[in-house]
């Protein structure tokens, strides 16, 4: 099976706070830590893991400029077989209708039967997978936990919907599948994986070889922008417990206590 | 003005809790609006969700198919397609049906795509400005959408406070015969309940809630011994089942368990809307967090900034010591 993964390098939010910066317009991005953003580790990690099963090539491609390369020589060492950069500054301030219209003309350079991009980014748009599946009409299906190939035609699938419970499906190849995390247990990467797929050169695309329209990608085609972040005026916000630990501790316990915490 | 048409899930002849908060957003968008619901499905269900439908809207558009079922996302989007004039601005609700339909959607329709609004501040133009969360949360994001040739938008569930429409009396259209053949790549077989768990933790009073801040699995009987101490159960947010820490059973969250304890002790949780759908009943919310910025000190009645792994030993310590003073 010809497995390709769309993934993405975002701000981490486990090693980072965000914070608005002194203009109070952007997050401040100074001293930012970037990873792969989760949810697509766990669907490299999928992929992996088919490929294992049943045979196959995984690509990992990502829609980005050349600092973008650590996360594809991560997934690298992590076994995909293949990194594909996908940059060119037309592509710059794509929205997600952007972005999922160089990701088709990606994809119809190749000849993929299974597309997954993880649930969602950041930005919590979890919206490309679905665009994508749309622009090249093939089925779709969100929020997967488990995929069972069943044979070179069709997957059997779970969604995780309400109360934790799995909405199983069949699903025909070609298809896109927007993975949640905690599917698998994505594997470790040392410095050592990742120093071995050091050298290997990474193939870019442009707009030019993936004959993508300008008009089609990049700001000027964007519908939806976003104009500046902010932090919201909090509503009334916990009351916060300024004292030492031991302070803090013994008015939570006399909280406790009297909110009927304590039997 | 574009049209606004509002997508009303149901279950078993009742209306989704969103008919009501999608309504409310569709009169921000446009006070004057007089939005349609649009209800697929098949049989006296969809009959029974029509009729009380008409209560709020001044039209529902009842779309039968024996394919409908079971609601499938490509096959409903099929049916929209057919039926919802160009331009038009469709609104869902953000859970899981929503975000399995309305990136297509928006495709299909040529429609611009905004996902997750917690907020619209109005139309400037041909934009209109909504208000979205980014990082989990931590941050918001001032959001403009060029509607000119319509928009598809999910919303986030509780965001919109629903309003009182009166009884409208409205009408229900079937545009069923618009629909056609339709067939879809994905074919829904069966839905499996979530396994019960060692502990359930709907049924405690106090739970002592973990969440990514608790760091690795051994860290988790820290956690557990507050519990005991307290007569609480343990009970997390979705990274620590992600990484196999503790049970799914475990999960309080939209895609988890909704818990109704009376004491809620968020212990490293950055507090995601999605967790914190999973917490009902108004309990008491006590947030530790070693993040100042953690979005869960806007919502939990006292915050302690402090990390988790050092307050929360010394905190059992300190139920014991009480305890066996109060034992004299």
């Amino acid at each position: 099976m010809e497995i390709l993964v769309c993934a993405r390098r975002v701000p981490d939010t486990s090693e980072n706070e965000i914070a608005l910066n002194s203009a109070g317009n952007d997050i401040e991005r100074d001293e930012l830590v970037y990873s792969i953003n989760e949810p697509d580790n766990y669907a490299v990690e999928e992929a992996l893991q088919i490929v294992t099963r049943v045979g196959g090539n995984v690509t990992v491609a990502t829609v980005g400029g050349e600092d973008d390369e650590e996360i594809l020589r991560r997934e690298m060492a992590m076994g995909a077989n293949h990194g594909v950069l996908i940059t060119d500054e037309a592509f710059n301030g794509s929205d997600a209708r952007g972005i999922a219209t160089i990701l088709k003309a990606f994809v119809q350079k190749g000849n993929y039967d299974l597309i997954l991009t993880g649930v969602q980014a950041e930005n919590g748009g979890a919206q490309v997978g679905g665009m994508l599946a749309a622009l090249l009409d093939y089925p779709f299906a969100s929020l997967v936990n488990s995929i069972e190939v069943i044979d070179g035609k069709k997957l059997k699938i779970s969604r995780e919907i309400e109360g934790g419970n799995k909405e199983m499906s069949e699903i025909d190849l070609p298809c896109v599948l927007s993975i949640q995390t905690g599917i698998n247990e994505p594997r470790y990467v040392g410095m050592k994986g990742i120093r071995q797929v050091a050298s290997i050169p990474i193939p870019t695309y442009g707009a030019t070889e993936l004959a993508l329209d300008a008009s089609t990608v990049g700001a000027a085609a964007a519908k939806v922008t976003r104009v500046d972040y902010f932090v919201p005026a909090l509503g009334k916000g916990a009351e916060m417990l300024e004292g030492t630990r031991e302070e803090n501790i013994e008015k939570l316990l006399e909280l406790v206590a009297a909110k009927g915490g304590l039997k | 003005m574009p049209r606004i048409f509002v997508y009303i899930a149901h279950k078993n002849g009742v209306a989704d809790d969103s008919a009501a908060e999608l309504l409310a957003a569709a009169k921000k968008i446009d006070a004057a609006a007089s939005p349609t619901a649009i209800v697929t499905g098949s049989g006296p269900d969809l009959d029974a969700v029509c009729s009380t439908l008409r209560a709020s809207y001044g039209e529902v558009w009842k779309v039968a198919h024996e394919a409908f079922a079971y609601p499938n996302a490509e096959l409903i989007r099929k049916a929209l397609v057919k039926i919802v004039p160009a331009g038009s601005i469709v609104l869902v609700a953000h859970e899981h049906f929503g975000i399995d339909l309305g990136p297509g959607l928006s495709i299909k329709l040529n429609a611009a795509f905004v996902s997750d609004v917690l907020a619209i501040d109005g139309i400037d133009g041909t934009d209109l400005k909504v208000v979205r969360q980014e990082f989990g949360g931590q941050v918001s994001a001032h959001v403009r959408c060029d509607i000119s040739s319509g928009a598809v938008i999910t919303v986030r569930p509780g965001a919109f406070k629903p309003t009182d429409s009166g009884a409208l009396g409205g009408t229900v259209v079937d545009k069923s015969s618009e629909v056609g053949t339709i067939s879809a790549g994905r074919r829904y077989l069966q839905t499996v309940v979530a396994e019960a768990g060692d502990v359930d933790i709907t049924k405690h009073n106090v739970l002592v809630s973990i969440g990514r801040g608790i760091q690795e699995k051994d860290n988790v009987s820290i956690a557990q011994d507050l519990a005991d101490a307290l007569g609480a159960a343990v009970s997390c947010s979705r990274p620590v089942v992600d990484a196999k820490w503790l049970e799914k059973s475990r999960q309080v969250g939209s895609s988890g368990k909704t818990v109704k304890p009376k004491v809620y002790l968020a212990c490293g949780i950055s507090g995601a809307f999605q967790h914190l759908a999973g917490i009902k009943g108004n309990p008491f919310i006590i947030a530790i967090n070693k993040n100042p910025k953690a979005p869960i000190f806007q919502v939990a009645d006292v915050g302690v900034v402090d990390d988790i792994l050092e307050f929360l030993p010394e905190f059992t310590n300190k139920v014991h010591e009480m305890r066996t003073v109060a034992a004299k």
